[in-house]
Order: structure tokens, then C-alpha cells, then sequence
């Protein structure tokens, strides 16, 4: 069988704000086409991790390689042609509040290709329409509902036909059959168009109805990587209890004891 | 070299934090530091952003990457026609009270007529020029901070950056070359209606004859006043361009931080307005000598 083909690698991801280590040795693969879904409870620095692929942020030490270019070494005009391949889907939709739904779906277009207004109206449209939003094109963001800005922001990730597409926790805070049409729209985009998809969420449902790779992040670092499958099978007592949604466990969700008295004294 | 100011002079800023947090006082030299590495890093970057946006606006078009004109012409109305209604009123008004407070003294000598000039010279050397850039620092400095803040801390710089739009070439600089238009523009419009203004008191008021009144303003008035003043509102533009958007790019924390980030830009924006009005009047003062 042949190699798959890496796009994203990152080697050792260091990262810290002030004192605290938000990435402390992020090292994972991931390949072409696949669905890659990093899941980890709140503060466990995966969105973090998301931010220094797509290049906002800077490691403090490591390295990472984004469809072959070691993101260290590039400078604004070859970070900017990576960026061409990429989508992003933010977890506030992100949208541009001043234009309109429209014109935040093409600004990517008419910015960076010489394409006719006819032409790029027509790809505004068919971007719409697969998020189901259609006829929405003259809106202003401040008049649609959370999960339809949402779904105007992953219109927006992939109008310029991305090669990857990152989301960052694209089905928290919308109703079960909103985050269900959501999750098939990943499907459907990694299937059909060979998107390369990374998924951040702590969505359980989503999780097993999406990814075809999982890695679950704690406290900075990579617990464990494997298909869903491998992660309900997985002996990792954390990992045993995120997927159940346990209180009890050994992520402790409450300050130590000790921590606690001393906070209140001091 | 930068880094060489960097560091907290010689103290370790672990100590200092610890300080702060086991003892509860600061030690005033460690405050008095850290507030001098604050302001200097600041101005540092306000200073990198202005040679940043400069260099857009210069090479930018080389690289087939020059800013959109809709931008800018969009900033321009806001900036421009949507300041004309309080300019126009703060302008003229000004204008009237010069023209009744040197009046005071002026008609104590007899020499009325020396309103005109009066009114012309100090308006557009001084009060037009400085009086414009503060209602506009007010109006559009404050709007600038705020959309900009609300955009960094709605992620919406972030994604700007994704889709490679480099947010200084595509918001800093149309704000940048807006402000540099138009305030001067407004500034000549405010010479023109506080002159307006005196000649209403001067003509109505101390019954002055009107040609004679604007014989005497253009006899007196020369063009070295009225470009001095531009050249102010140059200046003026540059800091109040920058200091918006430095400002509402550094927004840190939510709506709070945005307040504080228009606040903040108000009054910086202020104080360097009187500060370099300072500057270049002593600078054309003395060249003149």
C-alpha cells in the first residue's frame, strides 16, 4: 500500500504565555484527505495548536510543516501563498461585519484572483448553496441566527477551494440537527472534494460521526492518537472518561484541595 | 538594541511579579521602569505600524497589491463629509468668539478693523488646524479604535489573515491616506467658516464695512499662515490615524478591552495633538527668526 501523503506535521510544539505552557511537545501527522478530529477538554491548548498551523501564532520551539513548508522558515509572501490553500472556520464565524454575507464569501476571491463579477457571483452562489444558504446573499451578518453565520463562515473557508480546512469547534452552541447538517457538510467536503479536514471539538456525537483519526490533547500534550473505534477501545482512563463524559475520573475538573484553601486564605 | 531596553533594567521580572503578588506594594522603582519599557515599546510599535503602512502605501503597488480605491474612498466620506456638520459649527463659533473677545480689546485703541486679520491669522495658524484634528480625533480616531477593536477581538483580524489580507495594507492604510486627505480639506474648510464667522460679528456687530473687512483679512493673512496650518493637519492626521489603529489592533479582552482601547485612543490622540502643535509652532516660530 502506498504512503499516505503528510500535509500537516508538527514536531514538538513548544509553546507558553508567560508562565503557563499552553503546548507543551505537540507531535502528530496528519495526512491527505483524512478527517482529523483533535478532541480535549476546554484550556487543553488545541485550539492554540490550530492557531500555530494556520500561522498565527509562532512556536516558542518545534517546528511545523503545512503542505510541505516548515512554517519557521517562510516569510509573509510564502505564508501568504499556504494561506491561498487553506481555509479556516472560526468558532465566532469571524464573519466581516461591515459587508455583507456575500461579499464574505468572495472577499478571498476578489482579492486574490482576476476573476469576472460574474463569474465570482456565480461561485458565491454555489458556496452558498452547499451550506444551504442560498438567497442570503444581501444580508448583513448582524441579521442571521449563530448557526447561520456559522455556516456562512465555513462557505467563506472554502470559496476559494481550499486543499485543507480547519474548524474550530463547529458545532458548539448550535441545535442537534444544525450541528448534524454541519458534520455532514465535513463529511462531504473530505469524500467528495478530497479535503483535507482538522476538527477541533469536544463534541462526543460529532466526533465518532466525523473523524476518521482522533488525537486527544491534555494538559498541552498528545494523550493518544487512533480511529474513534481505537478510542472507545482505549484502556487511558482519561480518554475513557471524556468520551463518557464521567465527572469522576483523573481529569479533575476542581482545584486541588490544598490549591483551594490557600486561594481563599491568601 | 531593542532588546537591550527590553529587559527590565537588570531586575529579573519574576521578582517584580512576586513582589507584587506575596508582598501586595510594588516597589516604585520597579512601577516608575516598567512604565517607562511600557510607554517606549508602545511608542516603538506605533512607529513600526506607521513605517509599515508606509511601505504599502509605497511598494504596494509594484507588487500588484495596492490598496482598493473603494476603501479608501469610503474612509474619505466617513472621515470627510461626515465631519463637515460639527467642523462647520465648532469653526464658526470659534471664529465669533475671536472675533468678540480681540474686539474687547481691539475697540479700546479704535482699531476695530484689526479683527479681521486677527480672526484670519490665529485661525489658521492655530485654532483651525488644532481645533479640526481634535473633533475629528474625537469622532473618527474613536471609531477607528473601536471597529477595529471589536474586529480583533471578534477574530475577524485573524481571519483577514487567513484569507492573506494583511490587515494593515487592507484597514490601516485606507484609514491612513482617508485621514491624510481630508483633514486637511477640513482644515481649509475651517479656516474659511471661522473666518466666516468673524465677519458676521465684524460686519453685523461692530458695523465694520464689509469689503473693507475682507481687504484687511487678506491683506494680513499669508499664505505662509495657512500652510503652516496644513502642515500641522498633516501631522495631525498621522497621529490620529495611527494611534486608532494602533489602539483597536491591540485590543486585548472583550468588550471592555474595546472601551478602553477607544478611550485610551482619545486621549492619546489629544495629548500628542497639543504636543506637536507645540512642536511645530516653536518650529516655524524660531525658523522664522
Amino acid at each position: 500500500m502506498m504512503e499516505p501523503e503528510i500535509v500537516i506535521k508538527a514536531d514538538n510544539v513548544v509553546k507558553s504565555f508567560g508562565d503557563r505552557t499552553i503546548l507543551d511537545g505537540i507531535s502528530l501527522e496528519i495526512y491527505k484527505g483524512e478527517t482529523f478530529v483533535i478532541m480535549g477538554g476546554s484550556g487543553c491548548g488545541k485550539s492554540t495548536f490550530l492557531r500555530h498551523v494556520i500561522g498565527s501564532l509562532k512556536p516558542d520551539s518545534g517546528k511545523i510543516f503545512l503542505l510541505g513548508k516548515d512554517l519557521s522558515k517562510i516569510d509573509e509572501n510564502e505564508m501568504d501563498k499556504v494561506r491561498m490553500k487553506i481555509g479556516m472556520c472560526f468558532q465566532s464565524s469571524a464573519l466581516f461585519d461591515s459587508m455583507t454575507v456575500g461579499d464574505n464569501v468572495s472577499i478571498g476571491l476578489r482579492e486574490h484572483t482576476k476573476l469576472d463579477k460574474s463569474v465570482i457571483d456565480i461561485v458565491v452562489k454555489m458556496k452558498l448553496e452547499m451550506v444551504g444558504l442560498r438567497g442570503f446573499e444581501n444580508l448583513m451578518p448582524s441579521a442571521l441566527s449563530g448557526g447561520m453565520r456559522k455556516r456562512v463562515g465555513l462557505a467563506r473557508a472554502i470559496s476559494m477551494d481550499p486543499e485543507i480546512v480547519f474548524y474550530d469547534e463547529p458545532t458548539a452552541g448550535l441545535d442537534p440537527i444544525v450541528a448534524g447538517v454541519i458534520d455532514k457538510l465535513i463529511v462531504d467536503l473530505s469524500k467528495k472534494l478530497n479535503i483535507t479536514s482538522v476538527v477541533v471539538t469536544h463534541d462526543m456525537k460529532s466526533v465518532f460521526s466525523i473523524a476518521d483519526r482522533v488525537a486527544m490533547f491534555y494538559e498541552g500534550k498528545v494523550l493518544e492518537i487512533g480511529t474513534p473505534e481505537e478510542m472507545k477501545r482505549s484502556k487511558n482512563p482519561m480518554i475513557q472518561q471524556f468520551t463518557s463524559g464521567s465527572p469522576d475520573g483523573p481529569i479533575r475538573f476542581f482545584q486541588q484541595k490544598d490549591d483551594y484553601l490557600e486561594r481563599l486564605v491568601a | 538594541m531593542f532588546r537591550f531596553f527590553g529587559r527590565p533594567l537588570g531586575l529579573p521580572q519574576n521578582d517584580v511579579r512576586t513582589s507584587i503578588t506575596k508582598v501586595g506594594e510594588m516597589n516604585l522603582f520597579a512601577g516608575i521602569g516598567k512604565i517607562i519599557i511600557g510607554t517606549y515599546r508602545q511608542v516603538v510599535d506605533v512607529f513600526a505600524l506607521l513605517f509599515d503602512t508606509i511601505a504599502w502605501l509605497v511598494m504596494g503597488p509594484s507588487k500588484h497589491k495596492s490598496v482598493k480605491r473603494e476603501g479608501i474612498f469610503h474612509q474619505a466620506v466617513f472621515v470627510g463629509v461626515g465631519s463637515l456638520a460639527i467642523v462647520f459649527f465648532v469653526s464658526l463659533f470659534t471664529g465669533v468668539v475671536i472675533a468678540m473677545q480681540s474686539a474687547y480689546q481691539l475697540g479700546k485703541f479704535g482699531a476695530n478693523i484689526y479683527v479681521a486679520p486677527m480672526v484670519a491669522v490665529s485661525l489658521a495658524r492655530e485654532l483651525a488646524p488644532v481645533l479640526t484634528a481634535l473633533v475629528v480625533a474625537g469622532r473618527v480616531g474613536a471609531a477607528i479604535a473601536a471597529e477595529l477593536g471589536t474586529m480583533k477581538v471578534s477574530e475577524q483580524i485573524e481571519a483577514l489573515e487567513t484569507i492573506a489580507l494583511n490587515p494593515v495594507r487592507y484597514l490601516v492604510v485606507p484609514r491612513f491616506l482617508a485621514l491624510l486627505i481630508m483633514l486637511p480639506c477640513l482644515t481649509i474648510f475651517a479656516d474659511m467658516m471661522g473666518i466666516f464667522g468673524g465677519f458676521l460679528v465684524g460686519v453685523f456687530n461692530l458695523k465694520l464695512d464689509p469689503h473693507r473687512y475682507i481687504t484687511f483679512t487678506f491683506q494680513y493673512m499669508m499664505w505662509k499662515d495657512v500652510w503652516t496650518g496644513i502642515v500641522k493637519s498633516v501631522v495631525f492626521a498621522i497621529i490620529i490615524s495611527m494611534v486608532g489603529c494602533y489602539m483597536g489592533l491591540g485590543t486585548k479582552g472583550g468588550a471592555e478591552g474595546v472601551g478602553k482601547a477607544t478611550t485610551l485612543s482619545v486621549v492619546t490622540s489629544f495629548i500628542l495633538i497639543i504636543l506637536f502643535d507645540c512642536i511645530l509652532t516653536g518650529v516655524f516660530f524660531f525658523a522664522n527668526q
